[in-house]
């Protein structure tokens, strides 16, 4: 029992992670249909300038938890500056382009950004510091879920609330759904189109960078290339909860997270991504459209 | 002029602003040093300053073509020296025969080293003229075409440490397993569109990865399995020089057959029903094409070419391991297909072996290679779509009606 509880755990965690990049993925798909592959490369950006700060500012003798708040709040503003400049070269200029460009434009850009990376600082894996100090009040159950655990946890949940309500409640909010419901529509009454697309780049951007931050100090070593498995995972979870879909997102990213906890803990860790694109594939022979995801009639 | 200038500088700032962290700051955090790289910013200011000076200059042509194509003043004004060399028999015969002819030559004049970077780039030439099927034809993008490559390469690599199987043998085994996961894979995965497609075909290329990793009873697992035989000739005792000279050889007739039947395919039934599934599922399926037929034709006939080409990776290699199978190489041959034009089969041919020669021939650029291949495919996307050779499409032209005939 308490293994299973301990499996759940660790896979909440992964599964608020996922969510948290998926979340990128499904509302950047929701507006302009655009799988926008190069956004777990952004999660790894927002994780190397959160080592590279923290790293720093230990140096020149900060310490606790003002180098986490201050690396999370860096690492933020850089991911969404990348964001907003992806968005700016690679996709804006392709904006009427057929289907497959814009795709093929992101895995350029996720090529790019990745081997950026790699040259500018290492090809190797770097120790990331941990930053979220221990808990008292967690002791009695730290073998189930720790300080970290707990911290990635709220911060997912508290950064997908505050998501939620910035769709439902804010101007900008309304014009991403008015954009996400019918572009040409929403710019006829006067919705800057281009500017809710840089801002759900950025909005994304910074959910990233804050799963880049979290995972970094959990896991404790980062390399160029963990954006990419990231990135394919967030996207599965996306589809997997019906893409276009916020909830969905969140659903789907906890269903993979947990699938792969209870693969790796009970069947084998080396198959456990098997599992998670096996569950991908069943749903999306069942539900074409994904968990939550609404079946979209197309008109010729 | 002038305000050109500010509008770069201003975006050389804002480079410079975004590149710091990660181009100028170095931590060691074991040693606790801070290496302050400030050159470097000096130097993405002054790329990022050209750059945008470029970049601003190839947006306003682009813009200016997309208008003249939109009144119609672009169409058939200027058939590009490539398109000619094609379709006019005074030009493209003598250019076959030159090509012919420096292809035989060529392993002979070259050393060794060079006959094998050359068989590796045929290998990807045909794993383009396949993926070329599947994305350019039927429009059904496939990012784990990998995965059959590896099919081909490891019935090769079992078939023959198992039970002996030779080359030859192999060769047609490994061609005909490809497309049999082509439709293994395909059949789930049909009624999904393009995006989940995307992702379902990445995972596919991902897992089949992972199963060679870890079944180590069959696969070998990470060690890979070595002492693959090279092609064999009637069974006469080959040196490494003329084995890879044969192998060379082999690979021509190889892609030359693989061009016939693409070239064929192209202008059939199934051909010409990818194309109708590429532009518009449902009005080809209420045209009468069977969707699922024509979509697992697709995927298989894609696959097979992967399996074939897989079989021959193994024989020049002669030892394979997983590392050979990765998304890299799935999105290396999706480049060369989208770099040639997608479609094209001369286009996706001079793109394989520029973006396989060139990085063996700029070994100092190596490091740079994946950089630029990930930018170059995004400049290709923004302006220049169609690929280096865009395909020509079939075109039947009839006579104008004018006002006279009308009036007759």
């Amino acid at each position: 029992m308490e293994y299973f509880l301990e499996l759940s755990s660790s896979g909440l965690v992964r599964g608020s992670i996922y969510a948290l990049i998926a979340l990128g993925y499904t509302m950047v798909y929701g507006i302009i249909q655009l799988i926008n592959f190069a956004h777990g490369e952004i999660y790894m950006i927002g994780a190397f300038v959160a080592l590279i700060v923290s790293g720093v500012l230990t140096i020149y003798g900060f310490s606790g938890v003002s180098i986490l708040i201050l690396a999370a709040l860096i690492a933020a503003i850089y991911a969404a500056a990348y964001g907003y400049t992806l968005e700016k070269i690679a996709y804006r200029p392709l904006r009427n382009a057929p289907r497959l460009s814009p795709l093929i434009s992101a895995i350029g850009m996720s090529l790019f950004l990745q081997n950026y990376v790699l040259l500018a600082q290492t090809p190797d894996f770097l120790r990331f510091p941990a930053l979220i100090p221990d808990f008292e009040f967690m002791e009695p159950i730290a073998h189930i879920m720790g300080s970290a655990e707990l911290v990635i946890l709220v911060t997912s949940a508290i950064s997908m609330v505050g998501l939620t309500v910035l769709i439902k409640y804010t101007r900008i909010g309304k014009a991403m759904r008015a954009t996400q419901q019918d572009m040409v529509m929403a710019r006829l009454v006067g919705v800057n189109v281009d500017n809710v697309i840089s801002v759900t780049f950025i909005i994304g951007s910074v959910l990233a960078a804050i799963g880049g931050v979290l995972v970094g100090s959990y896991i404790g070593q980062i390399n160029f290339y963990i954006g990419f498995m990231a990135g394919v995972k967030a996207f599965t979870a996306a589809v997997l909860g019906g893409i276009g879909n916020v909830p969905g997102a969140v659903l789907g990213a906890l269903v993979l997270g947990l699938t792969e906890a209870y693969a790796a803990g009970y069947i084998s860790s080396a198959y456990e991504d098997v599992f998670a694109f096996g569950v991908l594939v069943l749903i999306l022979i069942l539900r074409p459209s994904g968990l939550l995801g609404k079946a979209v009639k197309q008109k010729v | 002029m002038v305000d050109n200038i500010k509008r770069s500088l201003l975006v050389a700032l804002w480079f410079v602003f975004l590149t710091f962290p990660l181009m100028v700051v170095k931590v060691n955090t074991l040693k606790s040093i801070v290496e302050w790289r400030w050159m470097n910013m000096l130097w993405v200011a002054i790329g990022a300053f050209a750059l945008s000076l470029v970049w601003r200059w190839a947006m306003a042509r682009r813009q200016l073509k997309s208008k003249k194509a939109e009144q119609g003043e672009d169409e058939s004004v200027k058939a590009g020296f490539a398109t000619r060399l094609m379709e006019d028999p005074k030009l493209y015969k003598p250019a076959l025969i030159v090509i012919a002819l420096a292809t035989i030559v060529f392993p002979l004049v070259v050393d060794i080293y060079q006959t094998n970077i050359m068989v590796l780039a045929l290998i990807f030439v045909v794993l383009g003229l396949g993926l070329n099927v599947t994305v350019g034809l039927a429009g059904l993008l496939d990012l784990g075409y990998v995965a059959f490559f590896a099919v081909g390469a490891y019935t090769y690599g079992v078939l023959n440490s198992f039970y002996g199987l030779g080359f030859w043998t192999c060769l047609p085994i490994g061609g005909l397993m490809g497309a049999l996961f082509g439709i293994a894979l395909g059949f789930p995965i049909l009624r999904l569109r393009g995006d989940y497609l995307a992702i379902v075909t990445l995972g596919f290329g991902s897992i089949a990865k992972i199963v060679i990793e870890n079944w180590e009873e069959v696969f070998n697992g990470a060690k890979g399995i070595a002492g693959i035989p090279r092609p064999g000739f009637f069974g006469a005792e080959m040196n490494i020089t003329s084995a890879t000279t044969y192998t060379y050889y082999l690979m021509i007739l190889m892609v030359v057959f693989a061009i016939f039947i693409t070239n064929r395919l192209k202008d059939s039934r199934i051909g010409r029903a990818w194309m109708a599934l590429r532009e518009d599922e449902i009005a080809c399926v209420a045209m009468g094409v069977d969707m699922a037929k024509t979509k697992l034709g697709a995927y298989a006939f894609g696959a097979f070419w992967a399996g074939l080409a897989g079989v021959i990776f193994a024989a020049r290699n002669t030892y394979i391991n997983p590392n050979s199978f990765t998304f890299m190489e799935s999105a290396l041959v999706l480049s060369i297909v989208v770099m040639g034009g997608m479609g094209s089969i001369i286009g996706v041919i001079i793109a394989a072996l520029v973006l396989i020669l060139m990085p063996e021939y700029l070994r100092a650029f190596s490091e740079y290679r994946m950089l630029m291949f990930g930018a170059v495919m995004v400049l290709m996307m923004i302006f220049r779509p169609e690929g280096l050779i865009a395909n020509v499409r079939r075109k039947y032209t009839g006579r104008k009606v004018t006002t006279e005939d009308a009036n007759a």
